[in-house]
């Protein structure tokens, strides 16, 4: 008896490589599920004759969307001229976008012949034109792209659904959803941001 | 038949996964600046492929940074902090380090801090306009409550 209990038993120690093994995966996953995302844009190109050309675009064709310093959003366009709250905005971009009952003092709709679909009457030649202020707030300013953004995606679906009866994520990338594109393109432009004052 | 013996299994694969501790956590740079990304809701999109984006931070200096840098927002690129005017050539070496055919689609992942002004941003992207980088992506992290 002695001597057999000077003898330690070995620790099963078969499982261990299982349990590193669930660590080395658990390591794996995480580090690869650590994905960035965010809101993606495109910037125009750089050309630097057309700092002070003045773009000729009929006023009712514009909706000019100013952040000044104090983060208030002042929208302008032919039915609206004050300062808005930021949940105002999505709907007013839309109604701007789309122009449904053909308001006179929204922008015109025309005949745009879009590849690989046909004609169709959309307004083709609105702007959205963005101001902000050097000291803008960025998150304001997030903030308001993503509501533009929203806008368009919530025209998109909706004619998507019209017209191919699928929302935009289910089109085919490479036939569907261009000619839905076309229909509702972002017309964001992005002015050189001065130094208003507040709102007038 | 005599059994493998498999005893030195588990330190085999304790190597294996320090070596992916190590690496995953020495690839990151680190951030030099507070970065709080803004929130957003359905138009936020993941990025799908790593090795074609490149990130400019833009925020204040992290507390160990403020005695030199001071407490207002700077822009890093890489390891280092950086005037607007570096950023083309960031740029340009960004874009050498990428396969030929991936060359067009570089993205440029801005991760900027919620509470920055506009006029540093705006700086930005006039010098990624003026490198030619057009697509970016305004870094934000998705909030499944907002819809």
């Amino acid at each position: 008896m002695g001597k057999g209990k000077r003898k330690v038993p070995g620790l099963n120690q078969s499982s261990t490589a299982d349990i590193s093994f669930i660590l080395l995966i658990f390591f794996l996953v995480t580090t690869s599920m650590d994905t960035d995302s965010g809101l993606p844009r495109r910037l125009p190109e750089w050309n630097p004759d057309e700092i002070e050309q003045e773009m000729k675009i009929k006023e009712r064709n514009v909706m000019t969307v100013q952040v000044n310093k104090n983060n208030e959003i002042h929208v302008k366009n032919g039915v609206v001229n004050r300062v808005i709250d930021i949940s105002e905005l999505k709907d007013l971009a839309k109604e701007f976008i789309a122009n449904p009952d053909d308001n006179p003092n929204l922008p015109v709709k025309e005949d745009y012949d879009i590849e690989g679909y046909g004609v169709v009457v959309t307004t083709v030649k609105h702007v959205i034109s963005l101001q902000t202020d050097r000291t803008t707030n960025y998150q304001i300013y997030f903030q308001v792209q993503h509501e533009l953004s929203k806008a368009y995606s919530e025209l998109r679906d909706a004619w998507a659904k019209k017209t191919f009866g699928r929302p935009y994520a289910q089109l085919d990338d490479k036939t569907e959803q261009p000619i839905v594109r076309g229909m509702y393109s972002n017309k964001i432009s992005e002015a050189e941001p001065k130094q208003y004052g507040t709102a007038q | 038949m005599p059994e493998l013996n498999t005893s030195s299994l588990p330190d085999l694969i304790f190597t294996v996964l320090f070596f992916f501790m190590m690496v995953t956590s020495m690839r990151d740079v680190e951030v030099k600046v507070q970065v709080k990304t803004p929130t957003g809701g359905s138009e936020i999109e993941k990025l799908e492929r790593k090795s074609l984006v490149s990130h400019i931070y833009i925020g204040p200096p992290s507390k160990q940074y403020r005695a030199i840098y001071g407490a207002a927002p700077r822009i890093q690129l890489n390891e280092y902090f950086a005037e607007p005017d570096a950023i083309r050539e960031f740029v340009i070496s960004e874009r050498e380090s990428m396969f030929e055919k991936d060359k067009p689609l570089m993205k440029m992942s801005l991760k900027i801090d919620q509470g920055v002004q506009m006029g540093i941003v705006t700086d930005v992207k006039q010098e990624l306009r003026k490198a030619k980088a057009l697509n970016i992506v305004y870094s934000a992290t998705k909030d499944k409550n907002e819809k």
